[in-house]
């Protein structure tokens, strides 16, 4: 046994690692979510704005993290949406175009009466990293002078009187690395006073923790807080019960706990062999 | 014919067959094979003398005898070119070979040409030629123009500054992309300067600064918030004695840095943690794809849209 | 003149920024500057587009090892670029039908669209999802309790992998019917603490919050110095080695 596992061929540990995931997800395996005081945070920082409050979101990530935060983005969506807030959606990610337009989508299916141009507007991508950022801050049209479809800003109704972000009563980020949340702490919520939350991958999130709660009023790290915020948002909005798209981390959450499980037993088989070697070697 | 060539053949083989028979079952069960998509056409007419637009939107493939509904060739080929794409990148953790090599080439193409379309379209054609050349942008590419809107001048100074950066892949004169560059990271330098000292610095400092007793709502010690704050000042501080090379870590410096390692590795093993958590979660992704869109083993009569 | 001349444009646009921080009057000039900031990473963008295309190309002719893959990286650039500028397959957009090519450049079921869907999506997303399998491989190869701080900092993975699970939560659910048996709110409170996902979140809130704040400082310090050497001229690496 000790021979085996000391001279394992690492493919067999791709392999496992491979079924440790795929088994859960053939099987549909579920566990109960109990959303955190983090979390709780959020739901309501969004949730306590009145009715038709004006948010940004920017959904700053690609395909590489969809995984994780996509889901996260479809509950923020879904919940302003179910808010009746008015939505403004760009990017600083190139490959953000297609997430930002994932999110309309399922906007018109799902709530039908939401109208662009005056429930929300895709004002699309920009390039420059942290400077599209610092230039909404104090002159949006500047910066984005009209949407994806090409029509001016002062055409929207939404848009119109917009002068900068400022006016926003809500920024919601999510965030795959850079530009993202750090970047919208930097120039928009610290300087501004500008409400913020985040939504981040779990590599980034631990970098965060120090914005919370003065410059970031919460922040959902990783695919565990996007599945206890979709959990909360069921519980407080009981119709979502049944979309099966609303519980996309939920879902996840199965091989999440299987591959955890299986990494600290890798961990333990490991450090089992140095020690036994290391005595040996005594 | 070696060991690693005889399991390449075998996996082939293995999995060939499996998709045969995966296919073979969903077209008894179904009627079509699967990994096919069907879309509903969505018909638009914008005014009464214009063409209408027809649009296609994806829709489930249990309904595609209904009105208005066809099979779509193109999405079906990409989501099986999605599906071996996604198979090729994996079968790099059996060992380099030349499906993944192929897979990666691809990747580095569409991606570099991605970005060049999305910037071109996005800022340069609407905020550099739409502020330059406004009239001509509106009757082409940018027909929702400001009708008011006239030239801005000063927009020539980036037109200039993109040129001269575009020079850099000249024979000869690259130097000149130096100009646009310096501009670039001058910029980039004043913004952080500023944003980095408020928010990472003096903002930091000022959120450090927390009562060290903390009393509840009767007046009486609410003891574990008094530690929790008590923990992250001093945590801050040691953390902050250990990155302080200018003063040997000997004696109480030392005592402190020491600890200051120690709660820099309580830091990491969280980091470390959800770094997994993140990985993880990838993976389950696009093994949904593989059994859900492609292979159709999570929703075998396609009964709805996505998982 | 070919080093002088951009020394002094770093310096201008920063100190630019930096006054129109503070002063208000002086608020348009620092926009004028993002402004102009933003259209140069746009063409930064096509700059890294054709030096991709020479560098290929260069492999090509030079017949060096791999150069049919450096061929099939040019074709799928072509391609990709092709599609996206000349907008193939998009309908025009339904607020302006009679103007052909104003329609979404990213419209669903153009070929820029599919291209992006089915090439680059998988593959990026494929790329990244790689990494859950090599994280297991170095947790088995190389995570090793050697010293105390290793010690730690597994035991803190270990708390934190199941904490963000519901095996945490089942590992300890022993923990809230222990502490209702203690009156003291003292030890009440501690003993709930201990329940694997209310740790984690104290390891992240406080902790982790501790020692991602220093970092955070450090690296500010170090920010701030580098941007003003930047500024001052003392560090002018950007520029290149000179020979030119």
């Amino acid at each position: 046994m000790f021979e085996f596992f000391r001279n394992l061929d690492r493919r067999w540990v791709f392999l496992a690692m491979l079924l440790a995931v795929a088994i859960p997800i053939l099987l549909g395996a579920r566990f109960p979510e109990d959303p955190s005081p983090m979390v709780r945070s959020v739901f309501e920082a969004i949730d306590n704005l009145p009715e038709g409050s004006r948010v940004l979101l920017a959904l700053d990530y690609d395909p590489a993290s969809e995984g994780e935060l996509h889901p996260m983005a479809a509950a923020f969506t879904r919940q302003c949406a179910l808010k009746n807030h008015k939505m403004y959606f760009m990017t600083l990610w190139p490959p953000g175009t297609v997430m930002v337009q994932k999110q309309i989508t399922m906007l018109e299916r799902e709530f039908p009466d939401y109208e662009y141009g005056i429930d929300y507007v895709n004002m699309g991508f920009r390039p420059g990293y942290e400077g599209p950022i610092k230039l909404i801050v104090t002159d949006l049209k500047k910066a984005i002078a009209a949407d994806v479809q090409g029509t001016s800003l002062d055409q929207i109704p939404l848009t119109r009187d917009l002068k900068n972000i400022q006016q926003m009563d809500l920024i919601i980020n999510v965030s795959a690395g850079y530009p993202g949340a750090k970047e919208w702490v930097l120039y928009a919520s610290t300087p501004y006073g500008i409400p913020t939350v985040a939504g981040t991958t779990g590599v980034q999130s631990p970098l965060l923790m120090p914005y919370i709660p003065n410059q970031l009023t919460g922040m959902l790290g990783a695919i565990k807080a996007a599945a206890e915020y979709e959990q909360l948002l069921i519980d407080e909005y009981p119709q979502l019960k049944d979309n099966r798209q609303a519980q996309e981390a939920l879902r996840r959450m199965g091989p999440q706990l299987v591959a955890h499980v299986f990494l600290i037993v890798l961990i333990l088989i490991g450090n089992a062999i140095y020690f036994i070697e290391r005595r040996r070697s005594r | 014919m070696n060991r690693e060539n005889l399991i390449w053949l075998t996996l082939m083989l293995l999995g060939g067959g499996f998709l045969l028979i995966n296919a073979g079952m969903k077209y008894s069960e179904t009627g079509t094979v699967n990994g096919s998509v069907y879309v509903q056409e969505i018909v638009v007419e914008p005014e009464a003398d214009a063409p209408p637009i027809v649009t296609y939107e994806r829709t489930m493939a249990s309904l595609r005898n209904e009105p208005g509904v066809s099979f779509s060739l193109s999405r079906t080929i990409g989501v099986w070119a999605a599906a071996l794409c996604t198979l090729a990148v994996f079968s790099f953790l059996w060992g380099d070979n030349p499906l993944y090599k192929l897979a990666e080439s691809v990747f580095v193409g569409v991606s570099a040409a991605y970005a060049m379309v999305v910037g071109f379209w996005t800022e340069i054609v609407q905020n550099l030629l739409g502020n330059l050349l406004p009239a001509l942008m509106r009757q082409t590419l940018l027909p929702g123009l400001d009708t008011a809107k006239t030239t801005e001048w000063e927009y020539v100074v980036p037109l200039i500054l993109g040129v001269m950066m575009i020079w850099r892949l000249a024979p000869s004169g690259g130097w000149i992309a130096r100009w646009p560059l310096a501009f670039f990271i001058g910029a980039t330098a004043g913004i952080r300067l500023i944003s980095y000292l408020e928010s990472d610095f003096v903002q930091q400092i000022n959120n450090t600064i927390l009562p060290l007793v903390v009393l509840s709502a009767d007046r009486t010690i609410d003891i574990w918030s008094s530690v929790k704050n008590i923990t992250i000042v001093f945590g801050v501080f040691v953390s902050l004695v250990y990155f302080f090379f200018s003063v040997e870590h000997t004696g109480t410096v030392g005592a402190l840095a020491r600890v200051g390692i120690w709660l820099l590795m309580i830091t990491f093993g969280a980091s470390f943690g959800y770094t997994v958590m993140g990985r993880v979660a990838l993976l389950a992704a696009r093994l949904e794809f593989i059994f859900d869109e492609w292979l159709w083993l999570i929703d075998p009569l396609q009964r709805r849209l996505g998982l | 003149m070919k080093r002088t001349v951009p020394l002094i444009i770093a310096a201008t646009t920063g100190f630019v920024l930096i006054v129109a921080y503070f002063i208000p009057y002086t608020e348009t000039w620092g926009e004028t500057a993002m402004a102009w900031f933003n259209i140069i990473a746009a063409v930064a963008f096509v700059l890294g587009g054709f030096n991709l295309m020479k560098n290929q190309l260069q492999k090509i002719s030079d017949r060096r090892p791999g150069w049919g893959y450096a061929a099939v990286t040019l074709i799928s650039f072509v391609i990709t670029l092709f599609v996206g500028l000349a907008k193939v397959g998009v309908t025009p957009s339904e607020t302006y039908p009679e103007y052909p090519w104003a329609g979404a450049y990213d419209q669903e079921g153009a070929a820029f669209w599919w291209v992006y869907e089915y090439l680059f999506l998988p593959l990026s997303a494929t790329m990244f999802a790689m990494l859950a399998f090599y994280i297991a491989s170095a947790a088995f190869r190389a995570f090793r309790a050697k010293n105390v701080e290793a010690v730690i900092l597994l035991i803190t993975a270990f708390i934190v992998l199941l904490g963000r699970t519901y095996a945490g939560v089942w590992l300890t659910s022993w923990v809230d019917p222990l502490a209702a048996q203690f009156e003291s709110p003292f030890m009440s409170q501690l003993i709930t603490g201990l329940r694997l996902d209310r740790l984690t979140g104290t390891i992240m809130n406080v902790f982790n919050l501790a020692g991602m704040r220093a970092i955070t400082i450090g690296i500010a310090l170090g920010v701030a110095s580098t941007s003003l050497k930047v500024l001052l001229g003392v560090d002018r690496s950007y520029l290149g080695s000179g020979d030119d």
